[in-house]
């Protein structure tokens, strides 16, 4: 019977067409809940009223993005001008993701490397290794960061005790906090694509490199790191956009003074001081800004990759 | 610079063990300047091994290398004056041909216009020049290997290593850069070492031939030797094809051997090193060294009856059931019809070896 529907032209397309379109609906049913709905809703909770304890009037307003955008004095009557509040707030969030991004690189790739040469069966060992802290609560491992990074620390009392320090090293509310945390929260997301591509290297590559008196950092910069690119690539932007909406570290580890735009977002719609349409402008804004990158980004990749 | 007494390669007392397992036991060797050298053996046996110790990407357990009269096995790769084709050739997959031929030009601190100019004119000698833009996905299996090459030549190496650069590609394309790596050889006067375990490439291409076999050297010597004069049975045995005969050596005077064979029938031949009187050992005869006749032409013609005979173009094969022996393969050349017979299966007949064709092996 199998036989029999494979045979025959005309017809066996049509199944194929026919056969294409239930299998990939449930792909598209899973996409069109999980991703499309959800940005639909932010998309059109951001153009409609606020109501003061959470939640929307269903009347059109732009008041959301106008608040982002418009600095209109103390009593709101004043013509638009541009209101840096949360222009800083965003950039302050891409500047520490980027941050992260490249602490998560520097500590990433080497460890990536490390494990991709070692025999292949030990591998799967070290990868199961790198994850077992992502086992627990990221908020239980923000919070341990903070204990681990405090003034009365373990890390400031073992520098004191050895006498590399004389007073403790104040972190705990700093950038680099913030940094170290979203370093710590997201670093497997920037080793697994790393070492995936590494695995996959030929090192015949960098042995011919080696044969034609390159060192062993002029293989790494123009034989290993173009053949790794994809892997680079993907482990950044893994890194970098969650991060750019992350709050637990920047609230747990940064204090108030660092605030970044996933604070931001989560305060409107918590308890009753929210503000859902604002929230929403706010994620709006973000996704945007994060599509713009990552376009920028893809668009020089293509010209560089064009130029070579 | 290079010192024309000194060999190009010299191997001395060199071990490589992996663990418990010792892939090479104590090999030593030299290559002299200009040679087209061959490392000969069955796969495993540790040629790329030793061509890798060479090129400085193994370590050596124990022994030394020189180079034209410098000790390098301690030297990283990239110091090594000495480049490799490798097998599945390793070329760089995001630069163009023209950038992977510039490489090692480039490295050795030529600038970007001079390496690539000097690239042009080495794809020009491999006539692949219209290709230059390409990347190496682009090309076929027989292009990929002349671009290998030219890469490897191009930042003109003391000594190029050469691993079974060959085997990937199609008999005719094979034989045909057979001979355009021995021109290129002539023409740039650098000494190659080349990898195979094709026995008639070796025979083909080279000027010595070193015979290896589970990390020993069997035999080194031109092919016109390592053919016709095996030392022992695996040589034998590996290059070409031959006939084998269980003998006794009797005695040996004035350099000849009298041996004879289980049923006493009495041969002479050479003596040999290592083969002393009273030794059992083996005697190779090459198939196309015997001829046939219906009397004996002499008191060593071996008695038989011809079992099969086997047409294989240029050649005749025969089988031949010795009735003092085991079973003999004669090959006739068809260009040599006119004064060598064939029989038909079932004749009763003789074989004769002809002068100096048996060969006593050690062991
Ligand atoms: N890295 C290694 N670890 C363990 N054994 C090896 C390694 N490389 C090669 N060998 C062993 O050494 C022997 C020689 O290998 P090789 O030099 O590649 O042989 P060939 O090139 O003659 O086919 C083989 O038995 C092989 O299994
Ligand atoms: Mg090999």
């Amino acid at each position: 019977m199998a036989a029999g529907a494979a045979s025959g032209g005309s017809a066996t397309t049509d199944t194929y067409k026919e056969s294409r379109f239930w299998l990939l609906l449930p792909a598209w049913v899973v996409l069109g809940i999980f991703v499309l709905a959800p940005v639909m809703m932010m998309l059109i909770y951001s153009f409609l009223t606020k109501e003061f304890r959470g939640g929307v009037i269903w009347e059109l307003s732009f008041a959301a993005y106008d608040q982002f955008f418009c600095d209109r004095g103390l009593f709101g009557d004043e013509p638009c001008t541009i209101e840096w509040t949360y222009i800083q707030i965003f950039w302050r969030s891409i500047w520490q993701a980027g941050a992260a991004t490249l602490l998560s690189l520097a500590i990433g790739f080497p460890t990536a490397y490390f494990i991709a040469t070692r025999p292949e069966s030990q591998r799967p060992l070290w990868v199961f290794l790198i994850t077992i802290p992502y086992w627990v609560n990221l908020l239980i491992r923000t919070v341990s960061m903070k204990f681990l990074l405090r003034d009365q620390g373990p890390l400031n009392d073992a520098l004191i005790g050895i006498g590399l320090l004389d007073s403790p090293l104040h972190i705990v509310n700093t950038n680099f906090a913030v940094q170290l945390g979203l370093f710590y929260s997201y670093l497997p997301f920037m080793v697994l694509p790393i070492y995936a591509a590494v695995e996959r290297y030929n090192f015949a590559l960098s042995e011919a490199a080696a044969d034609l008196y390159a060192t062993k950092w002029t293989t790494l910069r123009r034989i290993l790191l173009p053949a790794v690119k994809p892997g680079v690539i993907a482990g950044c932007i893994l890194v970098f956009v969650p991060s750019m909406g992350s709050f637990l570290a920047p609230d747990l580890l940064g204090g108030a003074k660092n605030f970044m735009i996933g604070s931001l977002i989560e305060e409107q719609f918590k308890g009753n001081a929210g503000n859902w349409p604002f929230g929403a402008a706010a994620s709006m804004i973000l996704l945007t800004m994060v599509l713009i990158i990552l376009l920028i980004f893809a668009r020089q990749q293509a010209k560089a990759e064009k130029e070579a | 610079m290079s010192n024309t007494t000194s060999n190009a390669i010299e191997v001395r007392d060199a071990v490589k063990r992996y663990g418990d397992f010792t892939a090479l036991k104590r090999i030593s060797l030299s290559i002299k300047d200009n040679e087209f050298f061959t490392l000969l053996g069955p796969s495993g046996c540790g040629k790329t091994t030793l061509l890798r110790m060479i090129a400085g990407f193994e370590d050596v357990t124990e022994g030394a290398i020189f180079l034209y009269g410098d000790e390098i096995e301690n030297l990283p790769p990239h110091q090594r004056p000495v480049n490799t084709v490798f097998q599945n050739y390793a070329l760089f997959p995001h630069m163009t041909i023209l950038d992977n031929v510039a490489f090692g030009l480039e490295m050795r601190g030529k600038s970007k216009d001079q390496a690539r100019s000097r690239a042009g004119e080495m794809l020009e000698l491999v006539q692949l020049s219209q290709f230059a833009a390409r990347k190496p996905s682009q090309l076929s299996g027989g292009q990929q290997q002349r671009v290998a090459l030219a890469r490897a030549l191009a930042p003109q190496p003391k000594v190029l290593l050469l691993d079974e650069p060959l085997s990937a590609l199609d008999l005719k394309l094979r034989k045909a850069m057979q001979l355009e790596l021995k021109h290129l050889q002539r023409e740039t006067g650098i000494t190659f070492i080349f990898v195979t375990h094709d026995q008639e490439e070796a025979l083909t291409m080279s000027d010595r031939i070193a015979v290896m076999s589970a990390g020993e050297m069997q035999q080194l010597g031109g092919p016109k030797d390592i053919y016709e004069k095996p030392r022992n049975m695996f040589v034998a045995d590996f290059i070409g094809e031959t006939n084998l005969l269980e003998v006794s050596v009797d005695g040996i005077n004035n350099g000849r051997a009298v041996c004879h064979l289980g049923g006493g029938h009495e041969l002479t031949c050479d003596a040999v090193d290592g083969v002393g009187v009273g030794s059992h050992v083996h005697m190779s005869v090459r198939p196309e060294r015997l001829y046939m006749s219906d009397k004996p032409v002499e008191t060593e013609s071996l008695k038989g009856r011809i079992k099969e005979n086997i047409f294989v173009g240029t050649d005749i094969t025969t089988i031949v059931d010795l009735e003092d022996g085991p079973e003999f393969v004669v090959r006739t050349s068809n260009s040599d019809r006119g004064n060598k017979r064939i029989f038909e299966p079932g004749a009763e007949m003789y074989v004769n070896m002809e002068l100096g064709a048996a060969r006593l092996l050690v062991d």
